[in-house]
Order: C-alpha cells, then sequence, then structure tokens
C-alpha cells in the first residue's frame, strides 16, 4: 500500500507541476515579488544588500510555495477533480501530500534561482550549504502545507487567497525579513516567534555566516514541528470534507 | 451466480437529512444493475459510499469482497467510476489525461500510452488525443471520461448518471457503449432518472425514492406489476391542466396523469366504462380527442405504481427532455 502512496505522491505532485505551477502568473508571484519588494528595500539603502539577502530567500520560499495552492486545492476541489484522484486506489493523507509536494518542488526551483543568483551575484561563497539546505528543505515543506491547510478550510479560490494573503504578510512584517527580530518590541517579539517564517530567516542568516552555530538544527526541529502542525489538521480537514 | 457488490443496511445521513435509509441489496457479476429515482433519491449517495468517497453513517458493504470502509483502496484497484461531473483536467490533453490515470494507477510505465491510445479509438477520440479536455464538447468530456474509468480494466464499473446532458445521438451511442462493456465481462453499476434508459440497458433495477428502496426487480418483472390494471391513453388536440382536471373529478377512482405530447394515461377501471366517461366528456365540450390507445405498461408505467409519484418528477430534471 504505501508503495501505491509513494507512486500517488510523485505523480500527482508531477501532474500539478505541469498543470498549474510552472505557468506565468505562479513564475511571477513566486519569484518576482520577493525580488522586487526586497529590491525596493535596496534602493532605500544599497550598502548592506548582503543582510537582504536571508529575508529574499525566505519570502521566496513562503511565495512561491503558496503561490498555486489555492488553484490546486480549492479550484480542484470545485471542478471535482480532486475526488478524481480520491477514486484512485491511493490514500487520502498520500492525495494531500502530493499536492504539499508539488509546491514543495516548485518552491524549491524559485528558491535554487534566487540563492544561487544571491550568492553568484554578490560573492556570498562563505554560504553554509548544508545548513541552507537544512533550513530550506523543512521550511518548504512547512509553507506548502500552511497553505493547504489554508486552502482546505474555504471552499472558494478567491477566499483561500485572501486567507493566505494574510499570514504571508504578518510573517513578512515581523518575522525579521527586513527588520531585525531583536528590534522590535517585546510583544511583538513573543508574536514572532510563534510565526515559522522567523526560523526561516534565523536558520538562513546563520547558513550566511561565517561561524558555526546549533541553533541552525533548533531552527530545522522546530520548522519540522510547524510542518506536523500544518499537514495533519490538513488531512483531518479533508477526510472530513469527503469522508 | 458470484455477487460483486452486498450492501445491508446501508444507511447514511448528514445532520437532520437521512439521505440513504438502510438499503440492502445485491449486485451478480456481469449484470447491469440500475439505481432508478429522482433527484435527491440518494442515488449518488450511494455510489460514494460504495466508493469510498464517503463514510457510511451505519450498516456495511462489500465491493468484490473487500470493505467498503477497512479495504476501500484495495477495492479501488478492481472499480472504474464515471462521477456525474466529467472531471478530468482542463490543462491537460486527452492522451495526457490517461496517461496520468494510469500512472495513479499503476499501469507498468511501458503499457501506459499503448492502453490510453487503445481506449482513445475505442471511444473514437484518437484523432483528438492531443486537443485539450478544456476544449471537448460535453458528449466528448464524458466519452472521455469514461475511457479515464477503464484504463484500469476494472471488474465493476460505477456510473453516475452518465447521460445526463448529452444530446440524443451522443446519448444513444454512449448506451451502445455500456452494452459492448457489459458484453466484455464488466459489471456495470448505473445511477440514472431516465426511465427509457434504465429499461433499455439494465439486468434489474433498483427503484430507490427518499433514500429507501421501493422494488429490486428485472424491466419485466417491474412492467408486470403494473399489467395487473389497465391503462387507456388519451390523446388531446390541445391538452390543458383544465383537461387532466376535468377528468380526474369524473374518474375520481382512477390515477389520470399527464404524460407527454398532449397526451394523458388513465390508470385502472374497467376500460368499456373509463371509455365511456372520456367520450362524454369530450362529448360536454370540454375537449377534442385526437385518439384513444389502450397501452402496454412500460417502466415508466411501473415506476408510477409502485412509487406513486408523477413521472413528471423524473421529466422535470431533464430540463425537459425526454
Amino acid at each position: 500500500m504505501w508503495r501505491d502512496d509513494l507512486r500517488g505522491i510523485f505523480y500527482i505532485a508531477l501532474k500539478d507541476m505541469r498543470t498549474y505551477y510552472l505557468k506565468p502568473p505562479s513564475v511571477s508571484w513566486g519569484i518576482v515579488f520577493p525580488t522586487a519588494w526586497i529590491l525596493a528595500f535596496y534602493l532605500r539603502n544599497p550598502q548592506n544588500f548582503e543582510q537582504l539577502v536571508p529575508g529574499l530567500i525566505a519570502m521566496t520560499i513562503l511565495f512561491s510555495t503558496t503561490a498555486a495552492e489555492a488553484v490546486v486545492i480549492n479550484f480542484e476541489l470545485r471542478l471535482g477533480s480532486l475526488e478524481r484522484l480520491l477514486l484512485a486506489p491511493i490514500s487520502l493523507p498520500a492525495v494531500l501530500l502530493g499536492k504539499v509536494i508539488g509546491g514543495t518542488i516548485f518552491g524549491l526551483m524559485m528558491t535554487m534561482v534566487v540563492t544561487v543568483g544571491s550568492v553568484l551575484g554578490l560573492g556570498l561563497f562563505q554560504v553554509n550549504l548544508v545548513y541552507l539546505a537544512l533550513i530550506i528543505v523543512p521550511s518548504l515543506l512547512v509553507f506548502s502545507s500552511l497553505g493547504a491547510l489554508l486552502c482546505v478550510l474555504v471552499k472558494e479560490v478567491f477566499e483561500a487567497q485572501t486567507l493566505l494573503n494574510a499570514p504571508r504578510f504578518i510573517m513578512v512584517f515581523l518575522s525579521g525579513v527586513v527588520y531585525p527580530v531583536s528590534a522590535m518590541p517585546l510583544v511583538l517579539q513573543y508574536i514572532a516567534y510563534l510565526m515559522p517564517l522567523t526560523y526561516t530567516v534565523d536558520g538562513l542568516r546563520q547558513s550566511f555566516s561565517p561561524s558555526l552555530s546549533i541553533f541552525v538544527f533548533v531552527d530545522t526541529l522546530v520548522l519540522l514541528g510547524f510542518f506536523v502542525l500544518f499537514v495533519l489538521p490538513a488531512i483531518r480537514l479533508l477526510y472530513r470534507r469527503f469522508v | 451466480m458470484e455477487n460483486v457488490i452486498e450492501v445491508t443496511n446501508l444507511t447514511k445521513r448528514y445532520d437532520k437529512i437521512l439521505a440513504v435509509d438502510h438499503i440492502n441489496f445485491e449486485v451478480r457479476k456481469g449484470e447491469i444493475f440500475g439505481f432508478l429515482g429522482p433527484n435527491g433519491a440518494g442515488k449518488t449517495t450511494t455510489i460514494r459510499m460504495l466508493t469510498g468517497l464517503s463514510r457510511p453513517t451505519a450498516g456495511n458493504a462489500r465491493v468484490l469482497g473487500y470493505d467498503i470502509v477497512s479495504e476501500i483502496v484495495e477495492a479501488k484497484k478492481h472499480i472504474g467510476v464515471v462521477p456525474e461531473i466529467s472531471n478530468l483536467y482542463d490543462e491537460l490533453s486527452a492522451l495526457k489525461n490517461l496517461v496520468f490515470m494510469a500512472q495513479l494507477y499503476g499501469i507498468p510505465c511501458n503499457q501506459r500510452k499503448a492502453r490510453a491510445e487503445e481506449l482513445l479509438k475505442t471511444f473514437g477520440l484518437y484523432e483528438r488525443k492531443d486537443h485539450l479536455f478544456g476544449t471537448f464538447s460535453h458528449g466528448m468530456k464524458r466519452a472521455l471520461t469514461i475511457a479515464a474509468a477503464l484504463i484500469h480494466s476494472p471488474k465493476l464499473l460505477f456510473l453516475d448518471e452518465p447521460t445526463v446532458g448529452l444530446d440524443v445521438a451522443a446519448a444513444r451511442s454512449l448506451r451502445n457503449l455500456i452494452g459492448n462493456l457489459r458484453h466484455q465481462g464488466v459489471t456495470i453499476f448505473l445511477t440514472t432518472h431516465y426511465l427509457e434508459e434504465a429499461d433499455l440497458l439494465c439486468n434489474r433495477i433498483v427503484i430507490l425514492v427518499k433514500g429507501r428502496i421501493l422494488k429490486i426487480d428485472t424491466p419485466e418483472m417491474l412492467k408486470a406489476v403494473a399489467e395487473e390494471e389497465s391503462i387507456i391513453e388519451v390523446s388531446f388536440k390541445k391538452l390543458t391542466s383544465k383537461i387532466v382536471e376535468g377528468l380526474s373529478e369524473r374518474l375520481p377512482e382512477l390515477k389520470v396523469i399527464a404524460t407527454n405530447h398532449n397526451k394523458v394515461r388513465i390508470y385502472g377501471g374497467v376500460p368499456v366504462y373509463v371509455l365511456e366517461k372520456v367520450l362524454q366528456y369530450a362529448k360536454d365540450g370540454d375537449a377534442e380527442i385526437d385518439e384513444v390507445n389502450s397501452v402496454k405498461p412500460s417502466l415508466e408505467d411501473a415506476f408510477i405504481k409502485i412509487t406513486g409519484l408523477s413521472p413528471s418528477i423524473m421529466a422535470t430534471e431533464k430540463g425537459g427532455r425526454r
């Protein structure tokens, strides 16, 4: 049975990539928007662009993974094509994980473009690739599953997109993407540490730092915890909707 | 004969609505088994439970020997489902849609394309294999949806209202295809609210109303139920509701039902007496009669007799098509 599920996850992710993700709206939302946003800060203060790179990568992870979740879930729910997947001999968690992995792979592609571009363009060769992988991969899973969770909560595509925008923009402002969390008022710092993007940004900053830090592993564990926290209720909600 | 579906006290409740109410039936290997009933009868809910899309509130069922709750993933390997809505992917071509289904059902890599192309040829869609599903007509979408359900050569095929929304020619072609599938040994579970479709295709029919099974039998035996009483069909030049009401008043003990094309059917009574009353009614100047016939009962007549419902409840849902 697990082999059927793995096959299902793989082909659902592949189909979503071909059908929805690798299309201009997803690419622009996933990569152009974060780049334009960070460029706006760069133009304001061109001297410290290197410090904005972790934030740029974190935003790319966040926006690319959630770029098409509303389409892959709510649009398919409306058309009944998600139901078709559930008629196949694979489990319901496998169907949802296929959707999450599709977003994760697309996010990884977009993040690779931005990361490699930043490293080569700015000469940031001191980056720790192991740390980078330990932060990027769990972060992609976290935000893809967050997108899936919010999408299965509602019915319509526009409702899902509206619902997704709230955590996206709150996290961009409070998770240290542009302003360090330590510089924020104490109350906002507490709120920031409830958000997964804070751990993504923190882990990415440590990946680009020349010193080695054990806190990267803490960030990874917290991010994996967030993944479980988002994906399990998403599966449960999908069960309630169908079974 | 071997049963491929066995249903015992299957029940589904949505809050206060009892959609399916303790139904029991078996489907035999190789037959076309029809679920006939008006909209809201519980046909689709039953299919959803039998295919794992909905969990029963009570009761149990086995599909191809597998329990529909605990072993449904295994059962899905051997069943094909054609939902009421043609729900393949608009953004994929006909061929890619079928290949994707072949991937999901675990058909070996080297056989997927050949199997998809074989089905496209069978359904007359091969020439359009590279066209997007979204560009297909309703009939072509329906045909491809059925092809997708057959990609893994299922032993049992669920067809939920397969001809809804199709034009007459496409519906006829689809019915021929369903008949051919049966000859290939596929057991078919068909839901429909088209009485003539059930009569044409099914070996046995369940009449389902408000979630309850009223009768299970062959079309012939169901029609025999209606044969117990006489049926007089009267064609008027122009049938109005006033005529139907007028006839009902003159024949209060009988059932007078408007069918189609300015016709009414009068069920029961002694034919000579009924005829006399009808002619008297016409003579009184209330209506002009074209033709009077004694008719052999159809499945529609059996449906009326068994359910007590007017056939218009089914006709209305067809958007006027009968």
